[in-house]
């Protein structure tokens, strides 16, 4: 009988606890969103930002681009040649790319690598006072830590994301077209043939962008949520990752419902 | 607070404390506590750990709000003051954080130039000879292009001195400057507490347990103990008050009103209880 | 962290190859230059069934893509779909005896309009009608006829 008491306040716990910091991350989001126009005189902070989240990632996703637009070359390859649509190739890589790939692994990437990093930054930030002695300087750390870096990362994405696409369809234009023999002016008019600017580009686009806001917010919030120790930053890391990714790849089956589903 | 006592307030007290009480969850960090600081003087608020003189300071500086009292900060209102005024209450007051709270990103000129950058639309030529006039006042002026990482604890404290001083403050609060310092950079700081403070007519709170070095500059001492003030006074006559509190923490005495052991049930039946702490 | 000329530099670099990776992605890999290019003139022509041809299909000739389809109606007085298609203005030769057929790209993909030319000595103009039409196969449709002949042929 105790044990199922115990129990069931361990879950009422557990669920209170998790409602509370909902609750905390959308009163942070609006505080962000209202720190905005304080940014606009001050571009400078976020183009900072843009550096460290945005060209340092760089490397990670034109390199993982490269690697998934050839595995989807030589995969769809494979399965499409069994129906003799091997033609089709280009459509494949350019639709799983711009479509899914792209904004979702891009997302993923990202978190990984600058995600991570803007939690740890702020709730280090936080663990040394450095939030708290801006305050004490009259500086708002929203304003002037944590929106330039929500910014940064939001307008980061959808610019990694084209160039994830953007360099996987070169690789599955490399592995199918070099190495596979698929004619190359059939490879781009098929993908030309299949792609729509407004159903495939702008939607992922979109994504993209949605993906931004939510990896930013979600790393952000971690950040400034974080147990100012050590071994809460540690901790707040690792919920950006767990958090990011579920709401990423949730989000992602939401979006494609919405814009593909109903069609 | 009436308006004769708002006046006296601007003339000579920089901050007055009422029945002060704030809670942590159901703890209770201050009940009741009163002080006055006068302007122009150094003021040491003492007492152990763990009695919530941090929180003190928090309380001073807006970031936490009292549950009863009131606190008035050059005759303002603090919990009462919109975001904006405390803002703008805050930018007169400087706080030297235990850790320096320096930021790691940015270098030693950085670090002071920041409230100037943040506050003042000074050109830069002007911003250069303020931050490099005020890292002189603390010994540091060659310390300008160094990242935090690479001062001693020592330097750091100071350099974070000179960015609290950097808007010229009318007040500023230390916590615990002396606290894991070498006999070296503790003399140190102890004299630019006091040289500061009279040389821009500063008004200081100092936080600390350390008896020495702040009798040594104090003008007034509080004594906090269990969120209550139990002593106060000059330090010379702080050390003739008979009052038990007082000799204990300003001799170090292992036992006394504060007690040597923390609460708990009888000894020889706690170790004959067996019951676990799981 | 570097100075903030070579920030600068840096972060302009980034956002121009984001936007270059989405104009490659706009130009090189969607269909959005054969939407902004010049629509053609325009022919119509009316099918019994067009079974599944959509709007942006290729209209072809002898396999070689000469426009698109740009709208499916339907004609409320002879009950036939109506298909108009924006033609290339450089192949305007088509003869007025040409022919129009829909087809599938291999056996499940997508439909498109073929157009087989005639030999007549006029040529189709924009707005012009083809007569000769050919519809959709439908699938279930052949599938349907071949079992019923086969269970006709076993009796």
């Amino acid at each position: 009988m105790g044990f199922i008491v115990g129990w069931i306040r361990f879950l009422g716990r557990r669920g209170l606890r998790f409602f509370a910091r909902l609750g905390r991350g959308h009163l942070f989001l609006l505080n962000l969103l209202a720190a905005l126009p304080s940014l606009l005189p001050r571009p400078g902070l976020v183009v900072r930002e843009l550096y460290s989240t945005g060209v340092r990632s760089m490397s990670i996703i034109v390199v993982s681009g490269l690697f998934v637009g050839m595995v989807l070359g030589l995969q769809g390859y494979n399965t499409l040649s069994r129906f003799g649509a091997a033609e089709s190739l280009g459509a494949l890589v350019a639709l799983s790319l711009v479509r899914e790939l792209g904004p979702v692994i891009t997302a993923l990437l990202f978190m990984g690598r600058a995600g991570t990093s803007l939690t740890a930054e702020i709730g280090l930030m936080k663990a040394t006072e450095q939030l708290s002695g801006m305050e004490m300087m009259a500086v708002d750390p929203v304003k002037r830590i944590m929106a330039p870096r929500f910014v940064a990362a939001f307008l980061a994405m959808p610019l990694l994301a084209a160039i994830f696409s953007a360099v996987g369809v070169l690789g599955g234009y490399f592995v199918g077209v070099g190495l596979l023999g698929v004619d190359s002016g059939v490879f781009w008019s098929q993908m030309q043939a299949n792609v729509g600017w407004r159903p495939d580009i702008v939607n992922g686009v979109i994504k993209s962008a949605v993906f931004g806001i939510v990896v930013a917010w979600i790393a952000v919030f971690e950040g400034y949520d974080a147990v100012p120790t050590s071994e809460g930053v540690s901790r707040a890391t690792t919920r950006t990752v767990v958090n990011g990714a579920l709401a990423v790849l949730a989000l992602d089956f939401v979006l494609t419902a919405l814009m593909y589903g109903a069609g | 607070m009436d308006e004769k006592n708002r006046k006296e307030n601007r003339k000579g007290l920089m901050v007055q404390v009422r029945g002060l009480r704030f809670l942590r969850g159901s703890n209770v960090i201050f009940d009741g506590v009163d002080l006055d600081i006068r302007r122009g003087q150094v003021t040491a608020i003492m007492g152990p750990s763990g009695t919530g003189k941090t929180t003190l300071l928090r309380l001073l500086g807006g970031q936490l709000r009292p549950d009863s009292g009131t606190i008035l900060v050059d005759g303002e209102e603090v919990p009462r003051l919109s975001r904006k005024q405390l803002y703008r209450l805050r930018q007169r007051m400087g706080m030297l954080f235990q850790s320096g709270a320096l930021f790691t990103d940015l270098n030693v000129f950085e670090n002071v130039a920041f409230p100037l950058r943040e506050h003042t639309a000074l050109p830069e030529p002007i911003i250069r000879d303020l931050v490099l006039i005020k890292l002189q006042a603390v010994g540091l002026r060659g310390t300008a292009p160094m990242m935090p990482a690479e001062l001693s604890g020592g330097m750091a404290r100071r350099v974070a001195l000179a960015r609290a001083i950097a808007l010229d403050p009318m007040m500023i609060m230390y916590d615990e400057p002396f606290t894991g310092q070498d006999p070296t950079s503790k003399g140190v700081i102890v004299q630019l507490v006091r040289l500061l403070n009279d040389a821009l007519g500063m008004t200081s709170i100092i936080v600390s347990h350390d008896v020495n070095e702040t009798a040594a500059i104090a003008d007034y001492i509080y004594l906090i103990s269990e969120g209550r003030v139990v002593g106060q006074g000059t330090p010379d006559a702080l050390r003739r008050d008979p009052s038990p509190w007082v000799d204990q923490f300003l001799n170090a005495l292992p036992d006394g009103p504060v007690p040597f052991h923390y609460p708990a049930p009888d000894y020889a039946e706690d170790l004959l209880a067996g019951a676990d702490f799981g | 962290m570097p100075d903030t000329r070579a920030v600068e530099i840096a972060v302009g670099m980034f956002v121009a190859a984001g936007l270059a990776a989405l104009f490659l992605l706009a130009m090189k890999v969607s269909n959005l230059s054969s939407f902004t290019a010049p629509q053609g003139y325009v022919l119509s022509a009316e099918f019994q069934n067009i079974g599944g041809l959509k709007v942006r299909a290729p209209v072809t000739v002898a396999g070689v893509q000469v426009g698109r389809v740009i709208g499916i109606s339907f004609d409320n007085t002879d009950y036939e779909a109506v298909v108009k298609m924006a033609i290339n203005p450089k192949y305007d030769k088509f003869p007025v005896d040409t022919s129009a057929a829909i087809y599938t790209a291999g056996l499940l993909g997508d439909k498109y309009v073929a157009l087989v030319p005639g030999g007549a000595a006029t040529f189709l103009k924009d707005g012009a009608r083809i007569k000769l039409t050919q519809s959709a196969l439908i699938l279930e449709q052949v599938i349907g006829q071949y079992l019923f002949n086969r269970a006709g042929g076993r009796k």
